[in-house]
């Protein structure tokens, strides 16, 4: 009998810890504090550095989902558990800040860069050839984000068509879900030529490839807001990580991962 | 509503490539004696267990100028795998393989011995026999397997997004379009392409299910109403 008890002790402990009943992270750990972190695909490598020098200043840890800004843009509508959304524009925060769902307003963290890309064995060199690169024969395809709702899609699409060689390359142009993908039909050599967010030609796995960076007066700013939202366990920590944010420290790092301070207005 | 078509053009083209290369599988599933059999089986099962994004990245992959299916195809055709019609059939063919055979190996297997027995005892070929005996025997699961594979292509949407790159017309499905508009907030739009994929899915369906019911109908259940 006592068996018999002990045996469905351990049996109700195990669906409790499978329902997720377990104390939380916090407790178990001595962590007294965590901002849960919304954060679009193109900070995927600079996330983890700030998240590390925050946790240093601060002891506040940063637990960060990566995913396109307008998918985050329709879970936070409809009440995700985040404390901060990092969006690859402004446009989706200030959307949630019309609809009353944020704490305070959308500040603006950094500004996003272009680059042209390929990989190191590419007979193309966009180092050298400048646009020139797109024009090649060996060129049949060219990758970059969809341009109906990536930012980074819509800023290669302006800086095509400002450099005159739009509608030449309309036909050979492939579309990623997000700045991510499209740098994969690169990679996998299934497109020859990418328009990719500069901070992911900084990715380790892509840092031996052929880069040129777009000068930036070919397409207008990529201003990248984010927002605390409504119902924040940790707003204030989360205010804290926005304000360290703005510091001069952060805009060396955000250079050196391919991003622009905001610009000062 | 071009990407409603297209995805009903790509799911026939799989229903009716699985058919051709399911049903000698699938008999040989269902009728080999050889030892190792099982691994075979376990491989036609793969497609179910990985995420459909994982499949159609290495889909991408082996469809890269460097991976087998890629460099094969460009000898043969003379250009690239990926972003066309062709690769996304390809790719469905991989995605949707458990669903068209399970259900012939199924059907096959059904088929009373007794009557392989007999047909054979009769001087029927094994080949006469498949085609006279087993074939109008397992129409059901050869129609189930059809329609599934269909029904499951329609819907699909990870492995066209990886191995796709969203070309209007070429490989921009229905999933995908809706998946856009859901990502520009276009909601409407969304809306009412996810309900007409919505009603032709369970058309299809609702078609498989009734055929089956058809069927049952004429087995004698002791504990079924009529």
């Amino acid at each position: 009998m006592a068996g018999e008890n002990h045996i469905l002790a351990l049996a109700l402990r195990l669906f409790a810890l499978l329902l997720g009943y377990a104390a939380p992270a916090g407790l178990c750990f001595g962590q007294p504090c965590e901002i849960r972190v919304a954060a679009a695909s193109d900070l995927s490598f600079i996330m983890p550095e700030l998240a590390s020098q925050f946790e240093r200043q601060s002891g506040c840890a940063l637990r960060v989902s990566y995913g396109s800004s307008g998918n985050f843009l329709s879970q936070l509508r409809n009440g995700a558990p985040f404390d901060v959304f990092f969006s690859a524009d402004l446009e989706y925060p200030k959307r949630l800040e019309a609809a009353g769902l944020t704490e305070g307003r959308v500040c603006e963290y950094a500004v996003g860069r272009l680059a042209l890309w390929a990989p190191a064995n590419a007979s193309v060199n966009p180092a050298s050839e400048h646009w020139n690169a797109l024009l090649d024969p060996a060129v049949a395809k060219i990758a970059l984000a969809n341009p109906d709702h990536a930012p980074y899609g819509r800023a290669a699409i302006a800086a095509l068509k400002k450099a005159g060689v739009y509608e030449r390359v309309r036909t050979k142009l492939v579309f990623g879900e997000n700045i991510s993908q499209a740098a994969q039909f690169v990679q996998s050599g299934n497109a020859q030529l990418g328009v990719l967010a500069l901070s992911l030609t900084r990715a380790p796995a892509m840092r031996q490839g052929k880069s040129w960076e777009i000068p930036p007066e070919f397409y207008p700013l990529i201003r990248q807001g984010a927002a605390i939202l409504k119902g924040a366990r940790n707003a204030g920590s989360a205010r804290r990580f926005l304000e360290f944010l703005q510091s001069a420290g952060v805009r060396e790092i955000l250079r050196r991962f391919g991003f622009s301070p905001p610009p000062a207005d | 509503m071009e990407s409603l078509w297209l995805s009903v053009k790509l799911a026939a083209w799989v229903a009716g490539i699985l058919l051709v290369f399911g049903i000698p599988l699938a008999y040989w599933l269902a009728f080999s004696r050889w030892r190792w059999k099982f691994f075979v089986e376990a491989a036609v099962a793969v497609p179910l267990v990985l995420p459909p994004t994982v499949l159609g990245f290495y889909m991408l992959v082996a469809m890269g100028p460097q991976g087998p299916l890629g460099s094969a195809w460009s000898k043969l055709f003379g250009r690239g795998l990926a972003f066309t019609f062709q690769g996304l059939i390809i790719a469905s063919v991989l995605y949707s393989l458990p669903f068209a055979v399970q259900p012939l190996v199924v059907a096959f297997e059904g088929v009373d011995r007794k009557l392989l027995a007999a047909s054979a005892v009769l001087g029927a070929g094994e080949w006469s026999t498949f085609r006279r005996v087993i074939l109008p025997l397992s129409l059901r699961g050869v129609a189930t397997s059809a329609i599934l594979s269909f029904a499951h292509t329609l819907g699909e949407f990870g492995v066209v997004l990886m191995v796709g790159g969203n070309l209007a017309g070429i490989t921009r499905t229905v999933s995908i379009e809706i998946y856009d508009r859901v990502q520009s907030l276009d909601y409407t739009q969304a809306n009412r392409l996810a309900l007409l994929l919505l009603a032709l899915s369970f058309a299809v369906l609702s078609f498989v299910y009734g055929m089956n019911r058809r069927v049952r109908r004429r087995v004698w259940i002791p504990w079924a109403s009529r």
